[in-house]
């Protein structure tokens, strides 16, 4: 199956922000490809707001089978989240875990003003009731397969699928 | 009751003899070796092929637990101990409770050891009362009584003026006085040799040096008083060298090693293994390979098996809070083989430290198969095999640094005075 | 015989002693500590994944310090935290450590965190664990005799780390009473594991263990000397009965010549650190014109551990 191009989405997904933004509004990506997703949306977007920046090991919901992976990020916020419009934003969505786990540490920050979703693409294969605003692409990917965003070392972005 | 015990390789260290030959048993004693006495009619005939007939084993120390110790180990349980270890005499220190100062006590012990499944017992008498270095022990009486020596187990005499006047006392009646070198300041709080692995596991630490200086009162006194002195226990190369030296200079003295510090050091204390808190502390792996060259080379007379049955629940706890000892009446004969085997020593040489001169240090005519010596024997399978665990054990004290492992040597059978008091397994 | 603190697959199963730790471990505790300090910036300082979990503080020996920081640690991640202190009293009333170890874990504990007088008693609680089939109950050791102090050496190596970034050059020194310190034995380990090329410990005789340089350590009893061109320096508290045993003169003399002056820390680099494990005792070993001087970190020190032993605490729970 031919894969969409990365960077061509992120434009696509910047087109479709921008109109439902607010002067406050803050990105999160979260890592690692939800990061390098945000910095293209942050610079496209030209937003005031710095660039915020989540690792949700510490929140996963399958800690106690797998314990911690090696190799954490520092969760990085650094604005107030208290009555600010939140972006959260991932390459994949995929169950909807990491959202979770996402929203949950985003309220340990503060009492946000509203939080919207924007994803690359949507692979379907929902566990939690989790829907995003914005999805640059749909895809159905079966269930035995992992769709990873990967950089290269020029800085260009592009989606790979491997079995997971 | 006689019997003959036919096929096996008969070893007797005190006669120097290793041949295939018969032994013959009757009313207790060794009637004939070879050839049957006349007119013998065996009740009895044990077929030892394969087997090893040697002088039943006499242990300079083990600790019976009687009297005041009861709920650690008993007469009963620690017979049977001695005797699936081919052990058929056996010495035992003075820290009973109440310690073995007084005749009755003697007495009582050797009246419950009366039985013909028992090995023989040699009390070994207090030196000074309550062993607290301060009044001396009525030790006519005391030998009287059964007393074959006087000494203090591990617990130093302070007062060295006391020291000197016990040692005095001993040497007026020619008795045998039996120390444990021991300084009872240095390294008074140790649990361990104070070394690399003390220092690595943060343990407090009894330097070489706790042995060495109480090696050199009790050597100089030994000189100055006459009295015939055995050191027991001795951890260190240097207390080796000290004795050999003491030797030389012309003082007469005795010595014995046991067998957790003839085949284990410091090291083995791996991970707090409370089994190897002992007194003296295993030493490092220096000491121990002179230990093991001076027992082989006889400037160490006997090996012991040190037993110490310790209940689990003083095992239980931090390594430094365990109570000292391991036991070892079942693994004095695979140890002493063990040693043979890794030294290439001939089984003379090697059960020669467990027999004939084990008997000399105890100053008893056991220890051989000599015509008319009392019959005291084991036999083993030298090509057989235990496995030491807390069910094989017959010991009350299930407690041993060896626990888990194969050693060599298997007793088939131990016969007492002619009686057979254990027998393939039981 | 195998490590009895790491799992069949090598990983951390009970955090005992650094000795005998592979680098990776340590490498990787420190890695997974450093996000767990931006927790304390936050508005909620809690964490989720020790969620539903007792975590038993069991202290033979008082400590209020240590027991705190484990404490604040685990109620970060959300744990429930259960204080006992027992003292040496009331395990002379008869209830022996796994007496004590059995009733917990009969109460559902996940985690034990343990401080003893004697040296080894976390290592009998694990043994016991794993004869009892309970290898799901984890064991930290918060400093055991003279043995270990495993949370507080990494501690400290994570300070190191955070002012020097690299220990492959490192000259770093450990001073004053390291006979009895299980602080400066954890120190050592971890010093010597992560490649630290010259680790130096300075002390009168009476205070420097027996073979101590066989852990790989270069011994001074001169202070300028040993003090001289070092990075680091770790100083060890003096207890005050030390000065009963025949160990030394007074506090005083000590002072003199083993406590940490601005006048001997010159001999050390330009920017030498300062650390003490706390509590300090000031006069004794340390000056307090070098505790509250620019070179101390020691503040820090005590910041960072909370986020170390967070790591530990996750680490454990989720192998």
């Amino acid at each position: 199956m031919p894969l969409p191009d990365a960077e061509r989405l992120c434009a696509a997904l910047a087109d479709s922000l921008r109109p439902g933004l607010h002067p406050d509004t803050a990105l999160i990506g979260i890592h690692t490809g939800g990061v390098w997703v945000a910095e293209r949306l942050h610079a496209a977007l030209g937003l005031k707001t710095s660039l915020g920046s989540l690792d949700v090991s510490f929140y996963r919901d399958d800690f106690s089978r797998s314990g911690l992976h090696s190799q954490i990020k520092s969760s990085d916020i650094p604005f107030e989240v208290k009555d600010r419009p939140i972006v959260i934003v991932d390459d994949v969505l995929y169950t909807g875990r990491t959202i979770r786990a996402a929203m949950n540490e985003i309220f340990d920050y503060g009492r946000p003003a509203r939080i919207d979703l924007a994803v690359l693409v949507d692979r379907g294969g929902r566990e939690l009731p989790v829907c995003p605003r914005w999805s640059a692409q749909a895809l159905q990917i079966e269930p035995g397969k992992n769709l990873q965003l990967e950089r290269s070392k020029a800085g260009v972005l592009s989606l790979r699928l491997i079995d997971a | 009751m006689k019997i003959q015990i036919k096929n096996g390789r008969l070893i007797d260290p005190a006669n120097g003899i290793d041949v295939q030959k018969d032994v013959f048993v009757a009313a207790g004693r060794i009637a004939a070796i070879g050839a049957a006495p006349a007119g013998f009619v065996a009740n009895r005939v044990i077929d030892a092929t394969g087997l090893v007939v040697c002088p039943g084993l006499i242990d300079l120390s083990a600790r019976l637990r009687e009297p005041g110790f009861e709920y650690k180990a008993t007469l009963e349980s620690e017979m049977a101990a001695a005797a699936a270890g081919g052990v058929t005499s056996l010495a035992c220190p003075p820290d009973t409770d109440p310690p073995l100062d007084e005749p009755g006590l003697v007495e009582m012990l050797k009246h419950r050891a009366r039985h013909p499944n028992f090995a023989h017992v040699y009390p070994v008498g207090a030196l000074t009362l309550g062993l607290a270095g301060e009044r001396l022990t009525e030790m006519a009486e005391l030998h009287e009584a059964g007393c074959v020596a006087f000494g203090q187990a591990h617990v130093p005499v302070v007062d060295t003026q006391v020291l000197m006047r016990a040692l005095q006392y001993a040497a007026t009646f020619d008795f045998p006085v039996w120390l444990q070198a021991r300084d009872p300041f240095l390294g008074k709080d140790g649990v361990a040799h104070d070394g690399e692995v003390a220092t690595r596991l943060g343990l407090p630490g009894i330097p070489v040096s706790a042995e060495t200086i109480a090696l050199s009162t009790v050597l100089q006194l030994a000189r100055d008083t006459g009295v015939r002195i055995h050191i027991t226990r001795i951890s260190s190369a240097a207390a080796l060298e000290m004795i050999v030296a003491a030797r030389a200079s012309g003082i007469v003295v005795t010595c014995d090693v046991s067998i957790n510090h003839l085949h284990l050091s410091d090291a083995d204390i791996g991970y707090f293994d409370p089994h190897a808190h002992l007194v003296p502390p295993l030493r490092d792996r220096r000491d121990r390979e002179a230990l093991r060259r001076g027992l082989a080379e006889g400037a160490i007379d006997a090996l012991c098996s040190d037993h110490t049955p310790v209940d689990d629940d003083a095992k239980q706890v931090p390594f430094g809070e365990a109570e000292p000892g391991a036991t070892g009446l079942e693994l004095l004969l695979p140890l002493t083989l063990k040693w043979a085997g890794e030294m290439q020593l001939s089984l003379n040489t090697a059960l020669a430290r467990v027999t004939c001169d084990a008997a000399r240090v105890l100053g008893m005519p056991a220890g051989t198969l000599s015509a008319g010596a009392a019959a005291d024997i084991c036999l083993f399978d030298p090509r057989g095999s235990i496995r030491v665990t807390r069910e094989s054990l017959k010991s009350q004290g299930k407690n041993t640094p060896f626990l888990g492992l194969e050693l060599p040597g298997r007793v088939r059978c131990t016969l007492i005075e002619g009686h057979v008091a254990f027998e393939n397994g039981r | 015989m195998r490590n009895p603190q790491l799992t069949k697959n090598g990983e951390l199963q009970h955090l005992l002693t650094i000795d005998g730790l592979p680098r990776e471990i340590l490498a990787a505790i420190l890695d997974t500590a450093a996000p767990f300090t931006e927790v304390a910036e936050r508005e909620v300082k809690k964490l989720p994944l020790l969620r539903g979990k007792s975590v038993f503080n069991l202290f033979f020996e008082n400590s209020t310090r240590t027991r705190t920081t484990f404490e604040i640690a685990a109620k970060r991640l959300s744990a429930d935290v259960i204080n006992l202190n027992i003292s040496t009293s009331s395990t002379a009333k008869g209830e022996t450590l796994l007496d004590t170890v059995d009733n917990l874990c009969a109460m559902q504990a996940d985690m034990f965190v343990v401080r003893h007088a004697s040296s080894g008693a976390p290592f009998l609680m694990a043994q016991h664990l794993a004869a009892m089939g309970l290898e799901h109950i984890h064991v930290i050791n918060a400093g055991d005799g003279r043995h270990a102090h495993p949370t507080q050496g990494l501690l400290d190596m994570y300070t190191i780390r955070h002012y020097k970034q690299d220990f492959t050059g490192l000259v770093v020194a450990i001073v004053g009473d390291v006979l009895h310190s299980r602080v400066a034995r954890s120190q050592i380990h971890a010093l010597t594991t992560l490649g630290v090329p010259e680790v130096r410990v300075i002390g009168p005789k009476t205070l420097i263990p027996t073979d101590v340089g066989k852990l790989g350590v270069r011994v001074f009893h001169d202070m300028r000397a040993g003090l001289k061109d070092v990075d680091v320096v770790m100083m060890l508290r003096l207890q005050n009965e030390r000065m009963q045993g025949a160990l030394l003169p007074s506090p005083q003399e000590f002072f003199k010549y083993y406590g940490l002056t601005a006048d001997k820390l010159a001999c050390a680099r330009p920017d030498v650190i300062v650390m003490h494990p706390g509590p300090m005792n000031r006069g004794v070993e340390i000056d307090s014109a070098v505790a509250d001087g620019p070179h101390a970190v020691i503040l820090p020190q005590v910041t960072f551990g909370i986020a170390v032993r967070m790591a530990v605490m996750s680490m454990l729970a989720g192998n």
